[in-house]
């Protein structure tokens, strides 16, 4: 293992610092239990709070601003924080008009995310992100992955509750995000958790692992390296199956294309891509209005890319292109 | 069964967890994402470092405390589950106000059974439960029929064994080995495997 660290228990503590202090103008940090909220708390709208491991940097305390999230809860590399995190970031940040909890779809992230809605002191609701299609086979599952499509989801979200709307518009609006985005990734290395020291998985050169989660769990199946065309072409079509699964019509849909980088592939191999999914969906009746294109969702150090697409309507559209001040997200202020 | 006991149990659980740190790490490579020895070890090392305190508390007081720290300290999947195993556990025993075996297999079984309704799964989903279960059952049931403490001791650990490789011909359907269908078979779950161990420890302990 070749990383930037000084001792491996550090890391989190280490990384969160620098992010608050890199960023003081938005945000403020709080250790033990670890959360980080905006600078200046928001008054009378739903606070909007996320978390989850950590390794998918600017995921989610990039996205702490104007306009999306009032806190995040921040865990150890790739493991769910603890109630104790969020019960403190929701008495930090909760400005009379209850909690939204958004959470991507992991048995840990859920479990505690649970438990603290349990014992909170304020009316909160849930907004589980499931955009990750790429298990086939969805009865042998619990559900599906939450991955990059979370990043819209919490965009538009938090948009609405600037506006002042109350938590179960917030709560509909989340679901159906949720609903209309579908997500794929693609490994081409592993990553390596820092205090593991050592890759994930195996994968060879001429391998690729298609349909991998952003904790580089595997996905749909190993498959043999190829053309960038080739690979986004299973992608796109992985993509256009589930909306068909969902009932949801593609032909003559605007959408929102995000090609985001899983954190070690760069951002001219990232355009490419776009530039390859952008002519698969139009191909399919499919108008790319919107666009998202960098290192948003990633897992640490690995090589790879994920795909999502969101079908967009007029209210999605909305949320999506209103002023956000956030770290790692900034437009229209 | 009473705190010191707890204390030394402590001490037992984190040296197992210790010394399978090359087997639990490569079977949570294989089917998980890496972080399940590091969240094991963590946890453990906590809980011994609040050994002095235990040591002065009543039973279901101390296995509270291990189940509130485990809460804020492990987080994952395995967090919420080991620490409403204990708090659970510590329900029971602060009802039943002994420390027989009796008691003691009833708080086994109702923490277990907080597992299962945290984790909203059952046996045969390839997790901890294919082990706890199969345990749970059969300590009821022989402390029931008034069996000796070394009599279950070694009986559980076999049904332990049994339960944890019992998961690796199965399809997960619950947990973060879920996602891979058919490819998870053929390894061992790693929460089992912990499970098994910390069981397999605790009854060492006991003559």
């Amino acid at each position: 293992m070749k990383k930037f660290i000084n001792k491996v228990d550090d890391v989190l503590v280490e990384s969160l610092s620098g992010f608050a202090l890199a960023h003081s103008d938005l945000v403020s940090l709080n250790l033990d239990p670890n959360f980080i909220t905006r600078k200046q708390k928001a008054t009378n709208k739903v606070a909007i709070i996320s978390g989850g491991g950590s390794g998918h940097e600017p995921l989610h305390a990039g996205y702490i601003g104007y306009g999306m999230l009032d806190a995040a809860c921040p865990g150890h590399v790739f493991t769910s924080p603890t109630p104790d995190q969020m019960l403190a970031a929701a008495e930090a940040v909760h400005a009379e008009k209850g909690i939204l909890f958004i959470i991507k779809n992991y048995a840990g992230d859920v479990m505690n995310f649970e438990m603290a809605a349990e014992i909170l002191p304020f009316e909160s609701a849930t907004v589980l992100t499931s955009d990750d299609c790429a298990v086939v086979n969805s009865t042998y599952t619990t559900g599906r992955r939450g991955v990059a499509g979370t990043v819209i989801v919490e965009k538009c979200v938090g948009s609405l509750a600037e506006t002042g709307a109350d938590l179960q518009a917030c709560k509909t609006l989340g679901d159906k995000v949720n609903q209309r985005t579908s997500s794929i990734g693609v490994a081409l290395t592993s990553c390596t958790v820092p205090a593991a020291g050592r890759p994930t998985f195996d994968i060879s050169e001429n391998e690729l692992e298609m349909g991998v989660g952003i904790h580089g769990e595997p996905g749909r199946r190993r498959e043999t390296m190829r053309e960038a065309d080739a690979i986004v072409q299973d992608m796109v079509q992985a993509i256009l199956e589930d909306f068909a699964a969902k009932n949801l019509a593609t032909p003559n849909t605007e959408a929102l294309l995000l090609v985001n980088g899983l954190g070690a592939t760069p951002l001219m191999e990232l355009y490419l891509i776009y530039n390859a999914a952008a002519r698969l969906f139009s191909e399919h009746g499919i108008k790319i209005t919107r666009s998202l294109v960098g290192n948003y969702t990633t897992a640490l150090d690995m090589a790879g890319t994920s795909l999502t697409l969101c079908l967009l309507d007029d209210e999605i559209k909305q949320h999506w292109d209103s002023p956000v001040h956030a770290a790692a997200l900034r437009w229209g202020m | 069964m009473n705190s010191s006991f707890i204390v030394t149990a402590t001490t037992a659980i984190q040296n197992t967890i210790l010394q399978h740190e090359s087997e639990l790490e490569s079977l949570d490579r294989a089917i998980g994402d890496g972080d399940h020895y590091i969240n094991m070890k963590r946890g453990a090392q906590t809980i011994v470092e609040m050994q002095q305190e235990l040591a002065t508390l009543a039973p279901d007081v101390a296995l509270n405390k291990i189940g509130m720290k485990l809460l804020s300290t492990i987080g994952g999947a395995s967090g919420p589950l080991l620490a409403s195993f204990f708090m659970g556990m510590a329900k029971i025993i602060k009802e039943k106000g002994d420390t027989s075996t009796a008691t003691y297999a009833s708080a086994f079984s109702a923490g277990v059974d907080t597992i299962r309704q945290r984790g909203k799964a059952d046996i045969g989903e390839k997790t901890m439960l294919d082990v706890l279960i199969p345990v749970a059952t059969q300590f009821t049931a022989m402390a029931a029929q008034n069996a000796s403490p070394k009599e279950i001791s070694t009986a559980l650990k076999k049904t332990a064994e049994q339960g944890m490789l019992s998961t690796k011909d199965l399809i997960a359907t619950k947990g973060r080995a879920a996602g891979l269908g058919e490819r998870a078979i053929g390894h061992i779950d790693p929460g089992a495997k912990s499970c098994q161990l910390m069981i397999e420890a605790v009854c060492n302990l006991i003559e």
